[in-house]
């Protein structure tokens, strides 16, 4: 067998055959592959959209939650129920040091701002922030000069603005330089030190942000934090933790264990959860679509090989007058359906790879390209060959046993 | 060389079935040239076949060259073809898409040849028929007659022992007919064993020897005078 398939007569035959058959020879290349071509197109783009995804949540942490007080919906140790809840800086270090899996406590503050620049002016939001936002939450700094809040800002009470990008755009004049000029805040000045992109994924977004202590003394607020964000350690269930937090958080502020309500939270890892099975349900549909239609392909071939076994009825008689065994005619037509799915497959990969090369050029390139890096790993095309092969093979039987199992004399009568 | 006895042979149609050979007793020995005549349906298409054997018979005795002829699977059957047997028909089944070589180098292949040596088998027996300058030509670029000495060129390419020709000059005109029995005669002076199926009376005188067959059973056997196809051309 491994003499046949290097023997120079066996492929002078398949080319022969096929040549002489132009016409199916394309239909049914056409068939098998279109397959590949949309099994490697659907693939690559669904890798595409999964980088892109993966790329918009890498500068955050996912496995975050975000709590933050309301009020109690329960009486609890002669409180009466609706009292207000306020979080305090302390809740955030008893969190750190008492709960196991929780990576980092990020207290934040938050409220609205009138914001006045020359003539320019705008409400937006305004968060107090430590420096630790900046790892949890990764800023895409615009400006490669500028810079997030740091340790100094807060030991200082520095009144500096980090702002992002839409207020530069809003208050300063096109490629004006931020850094260091001035803007207003609800009348007090703060010096812009760094602008940062927005990204459209991640969770609340704050347009300014300035430091934490900074806030604390400029507002008024004493311990008290508007809500904080808490991101768990890589191998704990975010959900979990959530629970664990806000018990303990109950217990800290003398509220009923069971109080669903004193505390409201925005669980980020369970949102990225439901985008990643989302991804890996894509992932599926888009196996199911490609082998599908590669099965389709297949059966096209088949189908055809069938319609010319019949044709070649004659010819195979012919050949079994002058000696051929019904093997060797069997042999001859799997290797030609093989050959055929093969090249049609290989066909289907370079064009699928270029259709690949063509949505990374016209939809893959910048920031918030939809697909990033569209493409297929090396082992999934040769599985999809493999699995043509063997397909190839398979359905190479059928008009095989088929040609071989009329009798030479009633194919030669065959006009 | 080729021993027949009792030979049956039906072909089921609907739930009866037709007994197209009934009975044939045949004796050809090396060196002999026989034509088997009757009219259609008169099973002599079926007696060929079955000695060719690409059917087989029902009951009796068939010894080819020594050989018992008998219980054959579709890989024996197909190797004794190969080894023994030449096959010319009458609408010459020539592979289209091959050349006039390359037909004449397909029993060759399945022989198990090397390529070199199919190359030079060929071109000799091509050359024995007369057509080597047409070597690389497609069969739809040769006249019926030069199909037809192709086809021949093949058959003998694998050196049979029994040529069979069911109707080789059918689809022929009468000149060419008689250029092509005119070589069976030449390969049948030089030894060969040739059957010829035909229903034509003066192909039939071509032959040494005449069996006519009539429903099913053998009419007539004799020898005759072998009329030279050369005087014709």
């Amino acid at each position: 067998m491994i003499k046949f398939l290097f023997d120079r007569d066996t492929w002078q035959e398949v080319i022969d055959s096929m040549s002489k058959n132009k016409l199916r020879t394309i239909i049914t290349m056409v068939g098998v592959w279109w397959g590949i071509l949309l099994l490697i197109g659907l693939l690559g783009s669904a890798r595409g959209i999964e980088n892109s995804f993966n790329r918009s949540f890498s500068d955050f942490a996912t496995n975050s939650v975000f709590i933050f007080g309301q009020r109690t919906s329960k009486p609890f140790k002669g409180f009466q129920e609706g009292r207000a809840v306020r979080l305090k800086l302390s809740d955030a270090e008893r969190i750190k040091e008492n709960i196991e899996g929780v990576e980092f406590v990020v207290p934040r503050n938050q409220r609205s701002g009138f914001v006045v620049r020359k003539a320019l002016s705008g409400s937006y939001g305004v968060a107090g922030d430590y420096p630790l936002l900046d790892v949890v939450q990764k800023k895409k700094l615009i400006k490669s000069q500028g810079r997030f809040i740091n340790q100094t800002d807060i030991d200082n009470n520095r009144k500096v603005a980090v702002i992002s990008e839409d207020i530069y755009k809003q208050l300063f004049e096109k490629d004006e330089d931020p850094f260091g000029e001035l803007i207003r805040i609800n009348d007090i000045n703060f010096k812009v030190v760094g602008v940062f992109e927005t990204t459209p994924f991640g969770g609340p977004q704050t347009d300014i942000h300035i430091p934490f202590s900074t806030f604390q003394q400029i507002y008024n607020q004493g311990d008290n934090i508007g809500w904080m964000m808490i991101t768990g350690e890589r191998e704990y269930d975010i959900k979990q933790l959530e629970e664990d937090i806000k018990l303990s958080l109950r217990n800290m502020h003398k509220i009923h264990p069971a109080d669903k309500r004193a505390f409201g939270s925005f669980n980020l890892g369970e949102l990225f959860k439901s985008v990643e099975s989302f991804l890996t349900g894509m992932q599926f549909l888009t196996w199911f679509v490609g082998i599908a239609t590669l099965i389709a392909g297949v059966f096209a071939i088949g189908n055809i090989l069938l319609i010319t076994v019949k044709e070649r009825t004659k010819e195979i008689g012919v050949r079994r007058a002058l000696g051929a065994t019904p093997f060797e005619i069997k042999r001859q037509i799997v290797v030609e359906a093989v050959f055929l799915t093969m090249i049609a497959g290989l066909m289907g990969i370079i064009s699928g790879g270029w259709i690949l090369i063509l949505i990374d050029k016209t939809l893959g390139q910048g920031d918030d390209a939809t697909f990033v890096n569209a493409s297929v790993s090396i082992g999934v095309v040769f599985i999809a060959l493999l699995i043509l092969v063997i397909l190839g093979t398979l359905i190479g039987l059928i008009p095989a046993f088929k040609a071989t199992s009329i009798k030479p004399i009633e194919a030669l009568r065959e006009e | 060389m080729l021993k027949i006895n009792q030979l049956h042979k039906s072909y089921p149609i609907g739930d009866s079935s037709l007994h197209v050979l009934k009975g044939i007793d045949l004796d050809v020995e090396s060196g002999e040239m026989v034509a088997i005549m009757g009219s259609s349906g008169s099973g002599k298409s079926t007696l060929l076949n079955i000695i060719g054997m690409l059917d087989e018979a029902d009951s009796g005795d068939y010894i080819l060259d020594d050989v018992p002829i008998k219980n054959l699977n579709e890989k024996k059957a197909a190797i004794y073809r190969n080894k023994f047997l030449g096959f010319i028909f009458q609408s010459f089944n020539l592979i289209n898409y091959k050349n006039a070589l390359e037909n004449v180098a397909l029993p060759l292949y399945y022989q198990g040849l090397k390529r070199k040596e199919r190359q030079e088998k060929g071109k000799f027996h091509l050359k024995k028929v007369g057509l080597l300058d047409w070597a690389h030509h497609l069969p739809s670029e040769l006249s019926g007659g030069q199909k037809q000495r192709v086809a021949i060129a093949r058959a003998l390419a694998a050196n049979p022992k029994l040529l069979l020709a069911d109707e080789p000059t059918g689809a022929l005109d009468t000149t060419t007919s008689y250029e092509i029995m005119e070589f069976l005669q030449q390969l049948n002076d030089e030894g060969k064993t040739i059957l010829i199926v035909t229903h034509e009376e003066d192909i039939a005188e071509m032959c040494k020897r005449v069996v006519r067959l009539r429903d099913g059973i053998i009419m007539e056997d004799k020898k005759v005078n072998q009329v030279r196809a050369s005087q014709y051309v």
